[in-house]
């Protein structure tokens, strides 16, 4: 389910007195099967901009395509409901959003909201509490007996109860410890793998971009203003900068050792991993250990 | 620092044997959340605790604020200790900084945010307004006076919150995961400020986090696991166990993990590098400059 947006404008309390204006301009394509980072600086409009891409808001200016449905101002709300069945939200805190007297049910409330049989409901929420590597005798417990790590993933759980094809992670990671918040990710990539499919990562974390995402989509002051793949994207240091956007922490150790050396390296180290190969070869070429 | 032969500072803080469970109805599942905690916190110390989500590190700043009464063992606060009958006046010397930046702001200003506990403990007004002027200044948002603290980023809604209990004249500042929920801006504006008044003052500083980067700036790292003290002692002395801290869901800073990638890559190195720096200066000496 590809979504591609043209000329995006989203206006505040629009023909109000406090009409503001937050989108202006957004062009983009998120290709299916795709894994896009969207990165921007706190008030870019990448929260605003995501809030587009299942329907919630419509958009004041141009059109949101979302698979065959297309979406602009004067759409009416059946067809975002629609929109809403294949493509899931998991928002900041996500655990905040529990409600249900156990697990279970928790997990079955999306489903049969859409009109999903119980039986049918039940039996993805069991399946839901293995693939998250949830223990299974937790879906009969109350939800707010559960650690901080778990609630979490009881709340990841309801979202793909009803099967999205499109999965948006708001700062899925806000609050984790750093285990908790690379098991999460860890997972993510997983399901993107395994189910097939098309993920959107909203995020403050340049490295979990550069790490898991396959393209990446900079905002700036309510627009999009760079995309392109992560080698791309991070190898534009100043131009980020501008944006008041960091590069990840290997690349930026990249740059301090090219320029010390005077070796540069075969290619942009994502992560810390490929930083550490590229790196063995520069030193191991320089003759070894003086 | 306390070296032996050196009269001692003044203690701060002490906790000795202190074991606490939470009551539950079912008494299978009460499990010990803190057992036999026991340190001393001297005056100008800057302490760092750190551990995964769930290691009691929580509980721990509950007991030392009064909120939680230990179950077995006691905890001395500048001398005296710590019951229901002195918690109002024992809590009056400390200031203390919580996670979430949107949930501690009263004033309609920056300026009257900060002057709202001053207000709080009877200073008059002419004695107010320069502690209010100072507090800022020591977190450089002097020039944010009559800003509305709901308009700031994080990392600057975090620096009021720090002035507010500045301008108290704390004898103890707590910062309870202060820097977890901001971005890395916020979170490098914090770390900076935090740098800065450990150089200026000599206050004495109790950070609970589970941010590595946070934990060099210490004199002392206190690390939690599963409701015990794991280990005490300096940055470095802690990160030589950088194995043990990775089993616990702790992160390395980024220069250890790298020099660790490097090591398996077959690069030879010397010990541990706790800054980017370190690492980088020794690659340059051992394989570039004969």
């Amino acid at each position: 389910m590809d979504i591609v947006l043209q000329q995006v404008g989203y206006l505040y309390a629009k023909d109000s007195p406090f009409e503001k204006r937050a989108l202006r301009d957004v062009n983009a394509t998120i290709p299916s099967g795709s894994y896009t980072a969207i990165i921007g600086h706190t008030g870019s409009g990448k929260s605003t901009l995501l809030l587009h891409l299942n329907g919630l808001l419509k958009p004041s200016e141009g059109s949101v395509r979302i698979g065959s449905t297309l979406i602009t101002s004067d759409t009416k709300g059946k067809a975002l409901k629609d929109v809403r069945k294949h493509v899931g939200i998991v928002f900041q805190f996500p655990e905040h959003q529990l409600f249900e007297e156990t697990v279970e049910k928790d997990i079955m409330f999306g489903p049969m909201n859409f009109g999903i049989p119980e039986e049918e409901a039940r039996s993805r929420a069991h399946e839901l509490i293995e693939l998250l590597g949830l223990p299974p005798d937790i879906a009969q417990k109350s939800p707010f007996d559960l650690s901080g790590g778990q609630m979490r993933r009881v709340a990841i759980a309801g979202v793909l109860a009803f099967n999205p094809s499109v999965l948006i992670l708001d700062e899925p990671t806000a609050g984790l410890d750093p285990r908790g918040r690379k098991e999460i990710m860890e997972l993510f990539h997983r399901l993107h793998e395994e189910e097939n499919l098309t993920t959107i990562l909203v995020t403050h974390s340049m490295e979990d971009a550069a790490r898991y995402a396959d393209q990446v989509l900079v905002m700036h002051d309510g627009t999009s203003v760079l995309s392109g793949t992560p080698e791309d994207v991070f190898g534009k240091a100043e131009e980020l900068a501008s944006y008041r956007l960091g590069i990840p922490r290997s690349v930026r150790f990249q740059r301090d050792f090219e320029t010390l050396t005077g070796k540069p390296l075969g290619q942009l180290a994502l992560t810390e991993e490929q930083l550490a190969k590229e790196m063995a070869v520069v030193l191991k070429e320089a003759g070894g250990r003086k | 620092m306390i070296q032996s032969g050196v009269v001692e500072l003044k203690e701060i803080l002490s906790l000795e044997h202190v074991s606490f469970t939470y009551a539950s109805e079912d008494v299978q599942e009460s499990r010990k959340a803190l057992e036999d905690i026991s340190f001393t916190i001297r005056e100008g110390e800057w302490i760092a605790i750190v551990g995964h989500n769930g290691s009691g590190k929580s509980t721990l700043a509950k007991l030392i604020i009064g909120l939680l009464f230990p179950n077995e063992g006691t905890i001395r606060v500048f001398l005296e200790e710590l019951g229901e009958e002195n918690l109002w006046n024992i809590r009056s010397r400390m200031g203390i900084v919580f996670q979430n930046p949107d949930n501690q702001f009263v004033g309609s200003t920056v300026q009257d945010d900060v002057a709202f506990a001053l207000e709080n403990n009877g200073v008059p007004f002419e004695k107010m307004v320069p502690r209010v002027h100072a507090a800022l200044a020591q977190v450089k948002m002097e020039s944010f006076l009559d800003h509305e603290p709901h308009h700031l980023s994080g990392g600057q809604k975090q620096r009021v919150a720090i002035a507010g209990a500045l301008a108290l004249e704390p004898e103890l500042l707590i910062l309870d995961e202060a820097t977890s929920m901001l971005d890395p801006q916020g979170r490098d504006e914090v770390i900076r400020v935090v740098e800065e008044l450990k150089r200026q003052t000599g206050l004495t500083v109790l950070s609970i986090t589970h941010d590595l980067e946070e934990v060099l700036l210490a004199d002392r790292v206190i690390v939690m696991n599963q409701g015990k003290v794991l280990a005490i002692g300096s940055p470095a002395q802690i990160f030589e166990r950088g194995d043990e801290l990775e089993a616990i869901g702790l992160d390395l800073p980024f220069s250890m993990k790298l020099s660790d990638s490097l090591q398996k890559e077959g690069i030879e190195l010397n010990g541990n590098h706790m800054s980017e720096e370190e690492l980088v200066n020794e690659l340059w000496t051992s394989y570039f400059n004969k």
